[in-house]
């Protein structure tokens, strides 16, 4: 289905888009399988209407929100946003959808929330990645920013890409895209959102807390132990081209978010 | 009987070819991939991978074939060991080329090969292949005598390293690398226990 929307030329890069095609094929979603090409071949067992987002915690208008309350199709953006993976690879992704700030005052989000908690759906019968006996993730799969960092501009929630509807491998029907921090941030399928006091623990900090941190912003200086930041693979990448490039801090969105971190040591807030 | 055909030197050397024929088969799958482009928007990553899981199922393949050979008595098993070995070296010079080429792009070779634990592990388990490669010839089989077999059986120390290789890759799902866990330990308990049985036979004591 097509989704119209607003261009936001000045919330968008300008660099060559990775093919639709590369968006849709080539995926981190585990709750379809641990194999890039497993959320295409499985996410259909997904069903995506209805769907609803349990909002709580300290806001003032917590409740069970069908998505289509959430959301007003007129005012649909398109950002063409830079989506760097943990992995060290990298996409240029045209999403559409609405500013994260925009719905979450809509929830009146109390002074004393200093967080937001996200949630993934968790239901085995329809992911088959959660229905693994060897699997180290405690479903369901959580993340969570900071109200300052949920606030700022470049945060995003997206429903489509493309110009079209979100297909299921990319988190349909709704999904948070948060561009200066490692793709795993951005919490796919989205059911649940909570405004709390205390730091989240998030799903890859809490199977591995050295090697994934809270932050998760894009860092060059700050190798993944089991590999280097500094460069990555923009996809699609081919065997003469790898198409290298050096990675930038935050992903190259410094200017929009790294007061965001002023005086912290992003070596220790990894 | 059937076991006298078997052990006809055109079978064996049929199977000899049918076994080559199906170690070449993980590359073959994976050029025909290449050419039809079926290998996604990050080829080097899949490359990569796929020659690691090979040589590392061609290693379990080459150390299948003893105990093979000592349930079923045919000696066709130990005829392609050495071509499985080598083949196994094949697919690891390819898989380590692949990793620089294609994962590091040459750039920090040195930080890669010290640094990080997963690397340093598989890193060794090649280094421990070249020599067992070297010295596969007949003539330093004759060269090497009883110290041949010793040499050789770093293989055992080589299948766990490149076990931990792969398992230190893991990120959220571990049963893949479990069953192969579980393959490499029936491997190698089954040779303990022989070689128990082996020497409580040849102090000419009741076996326990």
């Amino acid at each position: 289905k097509e989704l119209p929307s607003m261009s936001r030329p000045e919330m968008s890069t300008s660099e060559k888009l990775t093919p639709y095609e590369d968006v849709v094929r080539y995926n981190n979603f585990y709750e379809f399988g641990t194999g890039k090409d497993d959320p295409a071949r499985y996410a259909g067992e997904m069903s995506v209407s209805p769907w609803t987002v349990k909002v709580d915690g300290a806001c003032g208008r917590p409740g069970t929100y069908n998505l289509e309350d959430l959301l007003q199709p007129s005012q649909y953006e398109e950002r063409i946003y830079r989506l760097r993976c943990v992995e060290a690879w990298s996409m240029v992704i045209p999403w559409v959808g609405v500013p994260l700030a925009g719905l979450l005052k809509r929830f009146e989000p109390a002074s004393s929330a200093r967080y937001v908690y996200f949630e993934t759906l968790h239901d085995p019968e329809q992911m088959r990645g959660q229905r693994s006996l060897f699997s180290t993730i405690d479903w369901p799969y959580r993340e969570g920013l900071r109200v300052d960092e949920a606030m700022n501009e470049l945060a995003f929630l997206a429903v489509g890409l493309y110009g079209r509807e979100l297909p299921n491998q990319n988190g349909a029907p709704l999904r948070l895209v948060v561009p200066w921090k490692y793709g795993f941030k951005s919490i796919k399928s989205i059911v649940r959102i909570r405004f709390q006091e205390e730091r989240p623990k998030t799903t890859w900090e809490l199977i591995a807390p050295q090697e994934y941190g809270f932050y998760a912003n894009v860092n060059p200086e700050v190798d993944h132990p089991r590999w280097s930041q500094k460069r990555e693979r923009r996809l699609p990448s081919g065997l003469l081209s790898p198409n290298w490039r050096e990675t930038v801090k935050f992903n190259g969105y410094g200017e929009q978010v790294s007061h965001l971190y002023k005086g912290m040591d992003l070596e220790k807030f990894y | 009987m059937a076991g006298a055909v078997l052990n006809r030197p055109r079978a064996v050397r049929a199977f000899k070819v049918l076994v080559a024929f199906m170690a070449f088969l993980p590359l073959a799958i994976l050029l025909s991939r290449l050419v039809g482009s079926g290998l996604g928007p990050d080829p080097g990553q899949q490359i990569t991978e796929s020659l690691g899981i090979a040589a590392f199922q061609l290693l379990l393949a080459t150390l299948a074939l003893t105990p093979l050979k000592r349930w079923t008595g045919w000696v066709g098993w130990l005829r392609v060991r050495r071509m499985l070995g080598l083949f196994t070296f094949f697919y690891a010079v390819l898989h380590l080329l692949a990793f620089l080429q294609f994962i590091l792009g040459w750039g920090d070779v040195w930080a890669t090969f010290t640094k990080r634990p997963y690397i340093i592990a598989g890193f060794l388990a090649f280094v421990l292949l070249i020599p067992l490669a070297v010295t596969s010839t007949n003539s330093m089989m004759r060269r090497l005598g009883r110290r041949w077999k010793t040499l050789h059986r770093s293989v055992y120390v080589i299948v766990l390293l490149a076990w931990v290789h792969f398992f230190w890759q893991a990120r959220s799902d571990i049963g893949e690398m479990l069953a192969y866990g579980v393959v490499v330990l029936v491997l190698l308990v089954v040779r303990v226990r022989w070689s128990r049985l082996l020497r409580a036979g040849r102090r000419g004591a009741p076996s326990a």
